[in-house]
């Protein structure tokens, strides 16, 4: 009979940094365009942060020897109608677009994890409530309940923040609904219910903790659509306000007339909009492969 | 079944009425309706006269009284009042529900032929360079906010042509409502063919796995037999079932796309009416938007039953 080491034991349980570093760059190698998706996010992610270093022009003063000035050495990507460098205006529409879109899919997906593990796991009425509940939501398309949400909560980051956020809870608690379903039928739930664990405590210990992969792909995914609503709220003059550039509301400043006049009005911003989702968009199918093999498409 | 149609009609009752509910209040959450904000534009406020308005439109009552009001007059087909053009709301709305459906119509032929097609192309060579092509395009048109896709036509046009297709006046054949509109269904549309394409192909590519392909294949089918005939059967039902959702959601992109292209239909008028607090506007078009996208739903679960009869509702 043979006994196993104990150091052994130990060794397999927790993997050492290197074998971490060795499977993140397995993930790498089979999944290159998730990395373009990355580097494009981290890209931005540093225009945002870095902004003020980034420009030598303030994105909000006027120069009226600057209105719409075709693109040059000193404003690269030319001047608006105001005067505003656009190329200062887009850096700095990062930080808007980030705020948004980060700050929206993890307030409408904590919400919706709340939800959707209150509507599983306790199940009978608060189930059949929050379903109602959830229905009533997803029967409305996202931006047409993000814009009535905006017109009724006024013109504020925070609250295009929350006018975008609403409108994404009822696919996150779906998610998080069907996921606990599953679990809560697990034998390590029903062990920790045999040890005397409260049910709260398990649902947020066991359960919880178990959705986090789908969560994590489903919030990538709505990153990307939460930047997206943000530009046509702002392109439709209801979401974020002057003086703030938000790259929506530069194409809504530029609309029709500059498309023939100064048409690096109308596709700067929206090649920094598509830009950006398609980041997320490779990054997101990207995780879902590797987090969540069953949801892929 | 009929069991199952009266169930889910009464369930669509119950939704219906939950939006109802969610948008009456949504609408009066905050202080500022139509007379603050004609007030305001006039510069100046006497109390009485905003008073008397508030009177005249039934604003002044309490809110479960305007909403039993605004609900028995849409159950006797009378929808109320625009606050803007004073005309009924029914006579604002109806005229330009053809044109938004002729829009979304067009929108949802060109991304089912595009997307179809392309997803099964993409499914059939998959990993080659052609694979890759396809995909980055799609992943690319979900990337793109649908009102920048129809400004860069726009551009292009100005560009090429000297001249943009936007909407100037109502087109009076078959023909003229095709070339007026192709460009914006088109701008609208891409987004929708970007999805049905990555549906399509995944569910191509796990159909494609399945023995009786294989089968078909060592009896000596062709080549474009299974891929059409054999597979593309079973792997289109769940692509129906998105090109319902789409056709439902399509409303969002049409928004932009109208606005955009200058299209005076539906969807541009409900964010004008968002805009001005146009409350009998906003309210009914936000319920129709609603009972079509719950009835393209039901359809397409139902159209999915007859489709596929492994699927039994009960």
């Amino acid at each position: 009979m043979t006994t196993l080491d104990d150091n052994e034991i130990i060794a397999t349980a927790v993997p050492p940094a290197e074998s971490l570093w060795r499977h993140l760059r397995y993930h790498i190698a089979r999944h290159p365009l998730g990395v373009v998706g990355a580097a494009i996010m981290a890209v931005f992610v540093f225009a945002a942060v870095f902004a003020d270093l980034l420009t030598r022009y303030d994105p909000t003063s006027t120069n009226a020897a600057l209105s719409l000035a075709h693109p040059s050495a000193a404003h690269i990507l030319g001047g608006d109608f105001l005067g505003r460098d656009v190329y200062s205006r887009i850096v700095f529409g990062a930080r808007i677009s980030l705020a948004v879109g980060l700050g929206s899919a993890l307030l409408g997906c904590a919400i919706g994890t709340a939800l959707g593990l209150a509507s599983g796991y306790v199940g009978g009425w608060t189930d059949l409530v929050i379903q109602r509940l959830v229905e009533i939501m997803q029967a409305l398309p996202v931006l047409i309940l993000a814009l009535i949400m905006a017109a009724a909560l006024g013109a504020s980051l925070e609250n295009t923040i929350l006018a975008i956020a609403i409108p994404l809870v009822p696919y996150s608690a779906r998610v998080i609904r069907s996921n606990t379903l599953a679990l809560r039928e697990m034998p390590y739930v029903e062990a920790a219910r045999a040890v005397g664990m409260s049910e709260t405590r398990i649902a947020l210990r066991h359960v919880l903790p178990n959705t986090l992969a789908p969560l994590i792909v489903l919030a990538t995914a709505q990153l990307g659509s939460a930047i997206l609503t943000e530009s046509s709220l702002s392109f439709l003059g209801l979401g974020i306000p002057e003086p703030h550039p938000s790259w929506g509301r530069m194409l809504s400043e530029s609309a029709a007339e500059y498309v023939r006049t100064a048409p690096w009005l109308v596709i700067f911003p929206g090649v920094a909009i598509s830009l950006a989702v398609f980041g997320t968009n490779l990054l997101g199918d990207a995780l879902r492969d590797i987090l969540d093999p069953r949801l892929r498409h | 079944m009929a069991t199952y149609i009266i169930r889910r009609l009464l369930l669509m009752l119950l939704t219906l009425f939950g939006i109802s509910v969610l948008i009456f209040v949504l609408l009066r959450l905050v202080p500022g309706n139509i007379a603050d904000i004609l007030f305001s534009a006039a510069g100046m406020v006497d109390p009485a006269d905003k008073a008397g308005l508030e009177h005249d439109l039934g604003l002044d009552q309490p809110i479960v009284v305007q909403y039993l009001h605004w609900i028995g007059g849409l159950m006797h087909g009378d929808l109320g009042y625009s606050y803007i053009s004073e005309k009924p709301a029914l006579d604002e709305i109806l005229p330009r529900i053809p044109i938004t459906a002729k829009l979304a119509g067009l929108a949802i032929t060109f991304a089912v032929l595009l997307g179809v097609p392309l997803g099964v192309m993409s499914a059939v060579k998959q990993n080659t360079p052609l694979d890759y092509v396809l995909r980055i395009v799609s992943l690319s048109g979900l990337s793109m906010p649908a009102f920048w896709l129809g400004l860069l036509i726009l551009t292009a046009f100005a560009a090429w042509f000297g001249e943009i297709p936007i909407y100037t006046q109502a087109p009076k054949t078959f023909l003229e409502t095709v070339q007026l509109f192709a460009v914006p269904a088109a701008a609208v549309g891409f987004r929708s063919s970007a999805l049905i394409m990555r549906l399509t192909r995944s569910s191509m590519l796990e159909v494609l796995r399945q023995d009786y392909i294989r089968t078909a294949r060592a009896k000596g089918a062709p080549e474009r037999s299974v891929n059409y005939h054999h597979a593309l059967r079973n792997a289109i039902l769940p692509v129906i079932t998105l090109i319902g959702v789409e056709a439902g959601f399509l409303m969002g992109g049409l928004i932009v796309t109208e606005t955009v292209f200058n299209i005076p239909g539906v969807a541009r008028f409900l964010v004008e009416a968002i805009k001005w607090r146009d409350y009998p506007i906003v309210q009914n078009l936000v319920m129709f938007v609603a009972v079509v996208a719950l009835s393209i739903n039901f359809i397409v679960d139902l159209l999915y039953a007859a489709l596929d009869p492994r699927i039994k509702y009960a």
